[in-house]
């Protein structure tokens, strides 16, 4: 039982992580149709930057995250105005190839810049472990649970109860319409690939911290998974990746904790193709009328 | 995505068969001419093991100029200049067959150093086997790699690194007799030919009880899982083949889960870098069979002279990898020599017939199948530093 329970904070802290960047995909793909394959890479952006500006300017965890959010916003809205703005009338086909590139160009470059090797991130919060019961949870698991849920109800006010919001809301209903009645279709779009990718950031820092290692490619296999979970919540719909990315999370776990480790990747594409047979609205996908 | 893969695979081809028909001249293999020896490197520089890839570039590159300084090759009492072909395979396996086809036929190399992994280097073969140039891959471990598919020696693969077998059975027999382990778990990461091989040639040594096998594959971070479900079971020892970037996520998250028992890897851990990523506090109890370790070294007095040449150079520790790679070079420089020719067919054989080579990682005598025989230690690291070294007889 105790197992179980460790298993539950293993599957909690991964799993929390593939929601905050499930949550960059869905809204992306909630407003233009567009399936943001550089997200991933963003979050190794986010990474980065942590480990620099803890390096070199001695930032405290909460400046670092948030100047991360920060440079996960900005490079967000760049890729968003360089690469897929020019694309936005044309086959949707088009731009998703350009994610792809624009994913391969985020990887390579950063290798050619800094090299392909793995760098340590900097602790600069000491791990303690509390002991409950018999299942062990360190500062940084909390830490790291505790960050994704804020950030993900900040979002929520953000998309609810803003004008912005309403905005995001709207111009992903009907792009023409939302037009008409003045909203700033470009504004919205880079504001929501602002949001997203600042998750991006945020979620790069906190796995930094969490693993203790980064490098240039870190962003594909999470980015993938991502994807998944947000396929599996539905996409499009906000709490559905929060409790996709949860639930891709602890699979995982509990497929390595009955032994299938080899597996653990396989699985979670078997559970991609299996929503798509049954369910390919995912999860939240019809309940849910509003998406963002 | 599929469309370009074939229409890559088409283009590949086609560049395989328009080397085919350049290679055919009247002479076997390629020929020195003019002053200088030309060596090709098929490295990993970028992509998923380009880590390794420049470490042994580094080594590679050492080398060559320590040898140049010196007035170069002895080729037959007149002295030749290496120039080092230094390309990269992106560790892909297309790019290194066709890195292969470019090095032999256009830039006309008489030997290869590389590329780095099993997967990479068996993609070579093909092409520099019909060029007749021989390649010495520093650390492609794999037992098959330098065999046909019917058992027979590939007369132009060599490496300078153990084959799985030898050193999966090494730490089976470490794991019995000095840590007296009797029930271990295994963790083998399950994305290279290096991680099952040894997994599977340490199962086939190990006598005492393995209580569990897992996998892992490069690139992941999280071991949490596998680790909890490794402390539930009593375990004496972990075995954890594999590469540093991951066995070090793998050491400081069992440390941090409460699992103090012994870990014991490969070479691929022998890196600085397993420390600080596994954090110094994390690495105690951490055990790696290696052909170099620093006692080993101490008494060599040639490895001596290439740490601190190295130290110098690149302002880092030697990583193995680096030494394999300048190994690799060595041993072509004593192919050459002894053979008094610097043609690559000659070069082959020369490096069939190597013995006694006084190599950084051990001395170093040619086996029949190319696989070099030389010494092994087990380092072990307390508190990230190595402190004590053994030797498995």
């Amino acid at each position: 039982m105790q197992t179980f329970f460790q298993q539950i904070i293993n599957g909690l802290s991964l799993g929390s992580i593939y929601a905050l960047l499930a949550l960059g995909y869905t809204m992306v793909y909630g407003i233009i149709k567009l399936i943001n394959f550089a997200h991933g890479d963003i979050y190794m952006l986010g990474a980065f930057w942590g480990y620099y500006v803890i390096n070199v300017w001695h930032f405290n965890f909460i400046s670092a995250l948030l100047s991360a959010m920060l440079v996960g916003a900005a490079s967000g809205v760049i890729i968003e105005y360089f690469a897929y703005r020019p694309l936005r009338h044309s086959p949707r086909i088009t731009a998703l190839i350009t994610a792809i590139g624009v994913s391969f160009l985020l990887e390579n470059g950063m290798s050619y810049l800094f090299t392909s090797n793995t760098r340590d991130f900097p602790q600069i919060i000491k791990q303690v472990n509390y002991h409950l019961g018999g299942v062990q949870i360190s500062n940084i698991q909390i830490l790291i649970l505790a960050t994704s849920c804020i950030l993900m109800i900040l979002l929520q006010l953000i998309i609810k109860k803003t004008k912005m919001g309403r905005a995001m809301r709207a111009v992903s209903v009907d792009a023409d319409a939302a037009e008409l009645v003045g909203i700033n279709i470009n504004w919205t779009i880079s504001f929501t690939f602002a949001l997203g990718s600042s998750l991006a950031g945020a979620a790069g820092v906190l796995i930094g911290l969490y693993y203790n290692s980064i490098d240039p490619l870190m962003g594909m296999t999470p980015g993938i998974k991502a994807f998944v979970a947000a396929v599996l919540g539905g996409i499009g719909s906000v709490p559905g990746a929060s409790v996709g990315g949860f639930i891709i999370g602890i699979l995982e776990t509990f497929v390595q904790s009955i032994g299938l480790s080899a597996y653990k990747d396989a699985v979670v594409y078997f559970v991609l193709i299996v929503i798509l047979l049954i369910l390919p609205a995912g999860i939240f996908g019809k309940n849910t009328k509003e998406k963002v | 995505m599929k469309k370009v893969v074939s229409m890559a695979a088409i283009v590949m081809t086609a560049g395989v068969f328009a080397g085919c028909s350049t290679a055919k001249t009247t002479t076997k293999g390629n020929q020195t001419t003019g002053n200088t020896i030309k060596i090709g490197v098929n490295m990993e520089l970028s992509g998923a093991a380009a880590g390794y890839g420049q470490s042994q570039k580094q080594g590679i590159q050492l080398a060559a100029s320590e040898i140049n300084k010196d007035g170069g090759i002895n080729v037959n009492g007149k002295k030749k200049k290496i120039k080092l072909v230094i390309r990269d395979n992106k560790t892909s396996n297309n790019t290194s067959a066709s890195v292969a086809a470019q090095l032999t036929n256009n830039d006309k190399v008489v030997a290869i150093v590389g590329p780095a992994t099993t997967n990479a280097g068996t993609a070579e073969i093909p092409n520099i086997t019909k060029a007749a140039v021989p390649s010495v891959s520093p650390s492609a471990t794999d037992p098959a790699y330098t065999l046909k598919k019917n058992g027979k020696v590939q007369p132009y693969v060599f490496r300078a690194c153990y084959q799985n077998n030898f050193q999966g059975a090494t730490a089976a027999k470490f794991m019995t007799n000095t840590l007296k382990a009797k029930r271990v778990a295994v963790y083998a990461d399950n994305s290279s030919d290096y991680g099952t091989g040894l997994a599977k040639a340490f199962k086939k040594a190990y006598t005492g009880k393995v209580v569990d096998s897992q996998f892992f594959t490069a690139g992941d971070k999280d071991f949490n899982a596998v680790l909890t479900s490794f402390k539930s079971k009593k375990i004496d020892a972990i075995y954890a083949p594999g590469y540093y970037t991951e066995i070090g996520l793998i050491i400081k998250q069992a440390r941090q889960a409460g699992i103090n028992v012994p870990i014991v890897g490969s070479d691929g851990m022998a890196d600085p870098k397993l420390a600080q990523i596994a954090g110094n506090n994390n690495a105690s109890k951490i055990y790696y069979t290696t052909p170099f370790s620093d006692d080993v070294a101490k008494a060599n007095p040639t490895a001596v002279k290439f740490m601190n040449k190295y130290k110098a150079k690149y302002n880092q520790d030697a990583p193995t990898f680096s030494a394999l790679a300048y190994d690799s070079v060595y041993m072509i420089k004593q192919a050459i020599e002894n053979e008094k020719s610097a043609d690559s067919v000659k070069i082959a054989k020369g490096l069939a017939k190597i013995k006694n080579f006084d190599g950084v990682t051990g001395n170093i005598t040619m086996d029949k199948e190319h696989n070099p025989e030389k010494p092994i230690a087990i380092e072990e690291l307390t508190k990230g530093k190595v402190s004590e070294s053994f030797n498995v007889k």
